[in-house]
């Protein structure tokens, strides 16, 4: 399983990437395992305002819709379109073309709640 | 989530530790744990179209009935026409309330001129067995046996199911049953086998039931014999694209099977049956709603079960899905929903709401696929 060490994680199993105070979201290659076959992703408006633990994305495979939380409150400045035309890439890449949406966060302190790559390996083993 | 006292009501089958060992994800389904996909649903899918997968069916029940009444009697509590089964005949089945609704969609079979074999639901079988129990109060001479615990089951579907069962039976020189069909075998391994020509996924197979300690050495077999092992997400998907329905889901006691589009397995010139008076007057009278197909008509989220289905451009909710889901073999979300009789015809438009947006859908004939 590949839990890059560079990341945040929640226990929702979405990862974070932040760069000042854009975080860069999307879910773990353990999630992308469990859900299999991602068929859709449906993402939020850029410009929506957000607070962390907000759904604000949907991730479906052919079994069940899952809800993608906000790892931290902001403003979504950027959206992955590559993954709503081939919501394949969050399977096959959940770490790079995979990603889903962007945040300009707002108070990146919210961030410590997450867990980092040691917290969260022994969180899903 | 489930507590522990839930928790320990939910059965095993006895291939339980291998679906784990196999890596299958498994979860609860009517009271059973059981495996939800391998590989993956989409994959596990297309092996049953295009090869062989075999599925863990034994959380289905199996239910006996002998005695010299027996036809009599079956045939005033099933809808289907029995009488004209001969033994080694198979036919699909319903068993309804008094209001006409569904208890339980089964197959029964003819096992021998006085014995029927009864595979039913497996969130039906208590429920099932009381009812009959009931039906046969008065009835002198009928023997009811719930065998459901004994038997392990597995269904082989797919293009390949009969070289799987020439490469499982190798040496036993047993040819499968024809469609509809039942046999029993006796194993090389000294099991007694029942084998049945059916399954719910479209695709030719088999359904073969054995002792229960048994479970794993044929679930071996087959996989060795070239089948994927399948869950009951791709079961879901596969029946789906053929419109059979998925009892819980598509058929409930508030439901007849006219309305479920099932009248080809009624037959009202028999004689009387349980719930008949019903169906008369719902042939009579019309119907008022009926379970029909909706394909979705633009590319957008899967179409799952009670989601709202809606009037096309803005109107009122009309139903709700009683299935829905991917298609893996159209690339489509499709579903089932029972429909106002006035919406009820192929291409009326519909709309479907997901999450509070809607997208356009529309009611197509069956099966999907």
């Amino acid at each position: 399983m590949n839990i890059p060490d560079q990341l945040k994680y929640a226990e929702s199993h979405e990862w974070t990437e932040l760069d000042g105070e854009m975080a860069k979201v999307g879910i773990s290659d353990h999630a992308q395992a469990e859900l299999t076959d991602v068929v859709y992703v449906e993402l939020p408006e850029v410009g929506n305002l957000v607070e962390a633990g907000d759904p604000v994305a949907v991730v479906e495979s052919v079994k069940a819709a899952s809800d993608i939380y906000a790892p931290v409150g902001g403003e979504i400045i950027e959206v992955n379109d590559a993954v709503q035309d081939d919501p394949a890439l969050v399977n096959t890449d959940p770490y790079g073309a995979g990603w889903l949406f962007k945040i300009k966060a707002e108070d990146t302190s919210q961030l410590t709640a997450l867990m980092d790559a040691e917290g969260y390996t022994a969180h899903i083993s | 989530m489930v507590s522990e006292a839930e928790n320990q009501e939910v059965k095993q089958t006895p291939l339980a530790a291998r679906h784990v060992e196999l890596g299958a994800k498994m979860a609860a389904f009517a009271g059973w744990e059981m495996p939800i996909q391998y590989a993956g649903i989409m994959s596990e899918h297309l092996a049953v179209r295009e090869k062989a997968g075999v599925f863990d069916i034994s959380h289905m029940g199996q239910i006996w009935v002998r005695g010299a009444g027996a036809v009599e009697w079956l045939s005033g509590v099933l809808t289907n026409d029995l009488s004209t089964l001969d033994v080694g005949q198979g036919q699909y089945t319903l068993m309804l309330n008094e209001k006409g609704g569904v208890v339980d969609d089964l197959i029964i079979y003819r096992s021998a001129e006085l014995e029927f074999f009864l595979v039913v639901n497996a969130s039906r079988i208590e429920v099932d067995f009381k009812w009959l129990q009931s039906q046969a109060l008065d009835t002198e001479g009928i023997e009811l046996e719930n065998e459901s615990e004994a038997y392990a089951g597995l269904a082989i579907q797919g293009p390949k199911a009969v070289e799987v069962w020439t490469e499982m039976a190798a040496g036993l020189g047993e040819e499968l049953p024809q469609r509809n069909q039942i046999a029993q075998v006796k194993a090389g391994n000294g099991d007694d086998l029942i084998l049945c020509r059916t399954g719910y996924t479209g695709e030719d197979g088999f359904e073969l039931f054995c002792p229960a300690a048994s479970a794993v050495y044929w679930l071996d077999k087959a996989l060795v014999a070239g089948c994927e092992p399948c869950g009951l997400g791709a079961r879901d998907t596969l029946r789906l694209e053929k419109c059979y329905p998925l009892n819980g889901s598509d058929l409930d006691e508030e439901h007849t099977p006219l309305e479920a589009g099932l009248g080809f397995f009624v037959k009202m010139d028999k004689g009387e049956f349980v719930g008949r008076e019903v169906l008369q007057e719902q042939k009579e009278k019309g119907l008022s709603r009926r379970l029909c197909a909706i394909r979705m008509m633009v590319k957008g989220p899967p179409p799952r079960p009670h989601y709202s289905v809606c009037a096309a451009e803005g109107g009122e909710p009309i139903a709700e899905l009683s299935s829905g889901g991917l298609s893996p073999s159209l690339k489509q979300g499709i579903g089932m929903a029972y429909l106002p009789i006035a919406c009820a015809k192929a291409g009326t438009q519909l709309e479907i709401d997901v999450r509070g947006r809607r997208y356009a859908a529309e009611v197509v004939k069956k099966p999907f696929y």
